[in-house]
């Protein structure tokens, strides 16, 4: 494991920042941190560097103590919040970072211009930092969490101001990365960023992680199905809801639009069939569920899981109560 | 990387911000020209003084000393506020701009990131200390063929005076703002002036409370007692005899050498304090 916590906590004053976190991230994982703003995503990753003392638990990063100058050369970190020196150029900055890395002068002089290039700045590089709109200082920040051919990379909010072609070339670097076998460890309040770059999803909320695991599981954990069938009864549909809720009756045609805790008996009547959602906990009980419609008369035309979208359980989340 | 390796590149880093923020241009360019007015004025004033007292050596030698200490006096507030110019900012700044962030989480201990900063600080302001004063000293010798006693030992009392107040001002920046640290550090500055002077006066007139808060001053900040100390040993021995200074910027009695043995410990106390509080400090 490259990052693990362990019930990591940070309070400032009465202020819970990080509640009992514990997770871990695996090499070559890139690691959504999914969150509101104000969630303590960024409080995580300082811990995680070393920047910000945690007031309980325990952090190991590459199997060190975070913040260890004998693995932070193997670390890569671009900040949510900086104002990188105004007075240098992108050259001399990245320049300045690889000999605080400790890198020998000719991998720097092989590196510097190959990495401006590859975040767009190849004509830049003799520009001031001041000179630099948002989107570049990003850019230049990108350049300079990767300057050291990085094990594992934090990326804290990396595509926030940037434009839309400004994203997508960071998923793009995020895709090359974890091409490359590098560890990505990305903060991000941008579900579409998270859902097309990440293997694996922690969703926090005030300091807690609510949900941890793929994309895959968690968008599994909560499916809605789509029924479409005929011959259905009320009394049928009620019997569904051993599985789940369902959360939505399309059916076109209901008999007298009667409600069928009121009229248990009545066909739900219909020209063809009668279209409803369910919502359940996991697509394993769908055979189960077509069976049950099957033996109660019901004649099936499908019965489709519909997986929901992270950005639909990222919402329902953050609903929850506590 | 090694202890000695990491700081030199942050050090390195404060010379490169201190060329690329065209301070160094800006220290090298107002220096000469304070030196060149020095030059200007003194030659005047000197030729002007010979005709009026000619003949004794003797004579001219309390204007000259006067000229001397004044010039040097002068260099010695440009040492002090240099110092705090050039460091407040230095850890402050960068913790507030989040630049910080990028630095100490490269391969480098936090005491390295201050104890750099303070090396390259130091260093910039030791050469301009060193340089202004000896090429103050040499335009004085040229012109009046006068060299006051004990000139290098001033010289660096005076660059230990730079050291006391930039360390100080790097100490603050690790818990206080910047403009904060820049205010505490100048406020105890002119505190230790006024030590001083009560000091002198108390001297003069032997009242041992006068002279025990001037100490007490100094030990709290250590650094116009530095100055007292290189302007006695500059004195040229008559005046020292006379038990009094024979300008507002000389000193009438010499803070001990044990004070300048404090400053130097003072210096090292206030970086060790400055490093732990980095350590210890969310960033």
């Amino acid at each position: 494991m490259l990052i693990e916590t362990h019930n990591l906590r940070k309070t400032f004053g009465d202020t819970v920042a990080v509640d009992s976190l514990t997770l871990s991230v695996g090499a070559g994982e890139v690691f959504g941190f999914l969150g509101p703003n104000g969630a303590g995503k960024t409080t995580t990753v300082k811990m995680l560097l070393g920047l910000v003392a945690p007031t309980a638990g325990e952090a190991r990063l590459l199997d060190h103590r975070p913040g260890d100058p004998a693995i932070m050369g193997r670390v890569g970190f671009l900040p949510e919040q900086f104002r990188f020196p105004a007075w240098l150029t992108a050259g001399d900055f990245l320049d300045v970072h690889g000999r605080l890395y400790g890198l020998p002068a000719a991998e720097r002089r092989a590196r510097i211009p190959r990495l401006l290039a590859r975040v767009g700045l190849a004509d830049r590089a003799r520009s001031r930092l001041g000179e630099y709109s948002k989107g570049m200082m990003q850019r230049v920040g990108l350049a300079q969490a990767l300057l050291n051919d990085p094990a594992l990379v934090f990326l804290d909010e990396p595509t926030s101001g940037l434009d839309p072609l400004g994203r997508r070339e960071v998923r793009d670097l995020i895709h090359e990365l974890r091409a490359a076998g590098v560890t990505v460890f990305l903060n991000s309040h941008f579900l579409s960023e998270v859902e097309v770059t990440c293997d694996r999803v922690a969703i926090v909320k005030r300091g807690r992680v609510v949900r941890i695991g793929t994309l895959a599981e968690l968008t599994r954990q909560t499916t809605e199905v789509e029924i479409r069938a005929a011959g259905l009864t009320a009394e049928v549909v009620m019997g569904l809801e051993r599985w789940g809720r369902a959360i939505a009756d399309l059916g076109f045609g209901i008999a007298d639009s009667a409600s069928p805790i009121r009229n248990p008996q009545s066909e739900i009547r219909n020209a063809d069939s009668a279209r409803l959602t369910l919502t359940i906990a996991s697509e394993d009980v769908l055979p189960e569920i077509t069976g049950y419609l099957v033996q109660s008369g019901a004649r099936v035309y499908a019965v489709a899981p519909q997986r929901i979208s992270l950005e639909e359980l990222f919402m329902r989340v953050m609903e929850e109560e506590e | 990387m090694n202890g000695l390796r990491g700081s030199v590149e942050i050090a390195r880093l404060t010379f490169l911000e201190a060329r690329m923020r065209k301070m160094l241009w800006a220290i090298l360019l107002l220096g000469a020209a304070f030196l060149i007015l020095y030059a200007i004025g003194f030659h005047l004033i000197y030729a002007d003084i010979r005709e009026h007292m000619s003949g004794s050596a003797a004579r001219l030698l309390e204007p000259t000393n006067f000229f001397v200490m004044a010039g040097l006096y002068a260099i010695n507030f440009l040492v002090v506020m240099l110092a705090v110019l050039t460091s407040v900012d230095t850890i402050a700044g960068e913790i507030a701009s989040g630049t910080i962030q990028t630095i100490v989480t490269k391969p480098l201990r936090r005491w390295q990131v201050v104890v750099g900063k303070w090396l390259g600080l130091a260093l910039m302001l030791g050469v301009f200390t060193v340089v202004m004063c000896a090429a103050l000293l040499l335009i004085v010798k040229l012109i009046a063929g006068y060299m006051p006693n004990n000139p290098v030992t001033a010289i660096g009392l005076i660059v230990l005076e730079g050291l006391v107040v930039l360390t100080l001002s790097i100490l603050g920046g690790t818990r206080l703002s910047t403009l904060t640290t820049g205010v505490v550090v100048f406020m105890l500055y002119g505190l230790a002036f006024i030590a001083g002077w009560i000091e002198q006066i108390g001297s003069v007139l032997r009242s041992d409370a006068a002279v025990n808060v001037g100490i007490v001053v100094s030990l709290i900040m250590p650094s116009e007692a530095m100055w007292k100390r290189a302007a006695y040993l500059m004195q040229p021995p008559f005046l020292r005899e006379l038990g009094f200074s024979a300008t507002p910027f000389g000193a009438a009695s010499a803070p001990s050498e044990a004070m300048v043995v404090y400053a130097v410990l003072y210096t090292v106390v206030a970086l060790a304090v400055a490093v732990r509080w980095f350590n210890r400090r969310d960033l």
